[in-house]
């Protein structure tokens, strides 16, 4: 039992993604309103940065700003860097543009619906499909 | 029983778990205005869990963008349709 | 069709949670992601280009390309917005219906985000400047910069914002970024070095070549920062009206 329980604790932050994961496709499939199946979107986008933040983190490291690197003289660093001691900044650096172009790609999935708002009158997913058939 | 004692793991799983709430309250509300504002809770439980797993960079984009941005575009697409949604 | 989707979405988590089996330990110093080239960029990046936030460095430097292109996206992004909602013909100005929170407009609202709003700007302005030695840079700063002036447009009105800053205004600038980054990126072209190897810009500063990529790094986070703050204005004016341009929130 205990050993389960760690198995089950230990990976916390797994469970947490693929909670958020699941939570995100299926508002995307099943929602019938448009603005919902956007945020199960925006929702589906943030659990995958969770995931890339989780596995830059490393045990007993620091945040990836070197402490005091301001006033040394350009170029020449006195002491070594132990790359152990500093989180992994590349999947920072992804994450952290996909989250701007995110917002960009929110705006225009927000446009779209507004524009079949504008053109069917409702967002509603079955009421737009019998305006069609209409 | 050791469990990642290098972070604090109480307040880990205790944001999670609101981060978790949060999603589904946003998803499950029936007023679109509700439901961005609670949207926007939820990028800030994100900002706080990164700034927590150390990715300082991307809990100060998420802040600016997610809780700042982002729920002002859902809100003003919900002031544009109709605010109560089927489900 | 509800229960289709529980099936997809469980589908999905069984086979998540059987794939994380395979990853490695929870915040392993040793594990795959945190070897091979994020070392080098921890172990090099201050040497090469005394930046001491890596991010920075390698958002800007290391990885300029693919940021360049990201941008792109971005000025993209805000274009099609603005092609999908826009309305080229104006609504007459008695057909608009004002709504009701418009009525009484707020005296204490509008006083606060006219003290609120150039704070807001120089923190952005700082947020960019500072982005080589703390958290920040092009991208946060742009987005501060943009929400001070959504803040203005939702105080006062969007048509008080458009009066003051032209559509035209707005798109010309968000291009202007894009341009600046890669201006940048082109002019090491032509002094001799490779596209967006900021190194080759000594030559023209007069500084050593690390210094230079520092410089240049900043160069092109002014550009981003142009982009992303326009950008957010236009994705604002346009969501926010419907793309009538006339009423915001």
């Amino acid at each position: 039992m205990a050993n389960f329980l760690e198995a089950v604790l230990g990976q916390y932050n797994n469970w947490a993604f693929i909670i958020l994961l699941m939570i995100g496709i299926y508002a995307m499939i099943a929602k019938n309103n448009l603005l919902k199946k956007v945020i199960g979107m925006a929702i589906f986008q943030s659990a995958i940065i969770l995931f890339y933040v989780s596995v830059s983190l490393k045990k007993g490291a620091t945040i990836p700003i070197i402490a005091h690197g301001h006033g040394h003289d350009h170029g020449a660093v006195a002491h070594a860097i132990d790359a152990a001691s500093y989180a992994n900044p590349l999947p920072h650096v992804l994450m952290l543009t996909a989250i701007v172009v995110g917002v960009a790609t929110l705006g225009v999935a927000l446009a779209i619906v507004q524009k079949v708002n504008r053109v069917y009158g409702t967002i509603e997913e079955d009421e737009i499909l019998e305006k069609i058939k209409e | 029983m050791e469990v990642n004692s290098w972070v604090l793991w109480q307040f880990d799983v205790l944001i999670l778990l609101m981060v978790v709430v949060c999603a589904v309250v946003a998803l499950q509300l029936k007023d679109l205005v509700s439901s961005a504002i609670t949207f926007g809770a939820y990028s800030f439980f994100m900002c706080i869990l990164w700034t927590e797993m150390l990715a300082v960079d991307v809990a100060f984009t998420e802040a600016a963008v997610g809780a700042g941005v982002s729920t002002i575009l859902f809100l003003g697409t919900a002031l544009h349709v109709k605010r109560r949604a089927k489900d | 069709m509800k229960i289709i989707a529980l099936l997809v979405s469980v589908a999905l988590g069984v086979i998540l949670l059987v794939a994380t089996n395979d990853l490695p330990e929870w915040g392993d110093p040793q594990s795959p992601a945190s070897t091979h080239l994020s070392r080098y960029y921890i172990e090099n990046s201050m040497e090469q280009t005394s930046v001491p936030n890596f991010v920075t460095a390698v958002l800007a430097d290391y990885r300029g390309y693919d940021t360049m292109f990201e941008t792109a996206v971005i000025f993209c992004a805000g274009i099609t917005v603005l092609t999908i909602l826009r309305r080229s013909h104006r609504r007459k100005k008695k057909d608009v219906q004002p709504r009701p929170c418009r009525e009484g407009q707020d005296i204490i609202l509008k006083s606060a985000a006219r003290l609120i709003a150039p704070m807001m700007q120089l923190f952005a302005l700082y947020v960019l400047a500072h982005g080589h030695h703390s958290p920040g840079g092009g991208f946060q700063g742009g987005v501060i910069s943009g929400a001070s002036f959504i803040l203005l447009s939702i105080a006062y009105d969007l048509e008080m914002l458009l009066s003051r800053l032209k559509e035209r205004t707005i798109m010309f600038f968000s291009g202007l970024g894009v341009l600046i980054y890669a201006g940048i990126g082109a002019i090491c072209l032509l002094l001799g070095g490779n596209f967006l190897n900021y190194s080759s810009w000594s030559k023209i500063l007069q500084v050593s070549e690390v210094e230079a990529r520092s410089h240049g790094m900043l160069g092109i986070e002014i550009g981003v920062f142009i982009t992303v703050t326009f950008i957010m204005i236009s994705l604002y004016a346009d969501l926010a009206s419907g793309g009538e341009m006339d009423e915001g929130l």
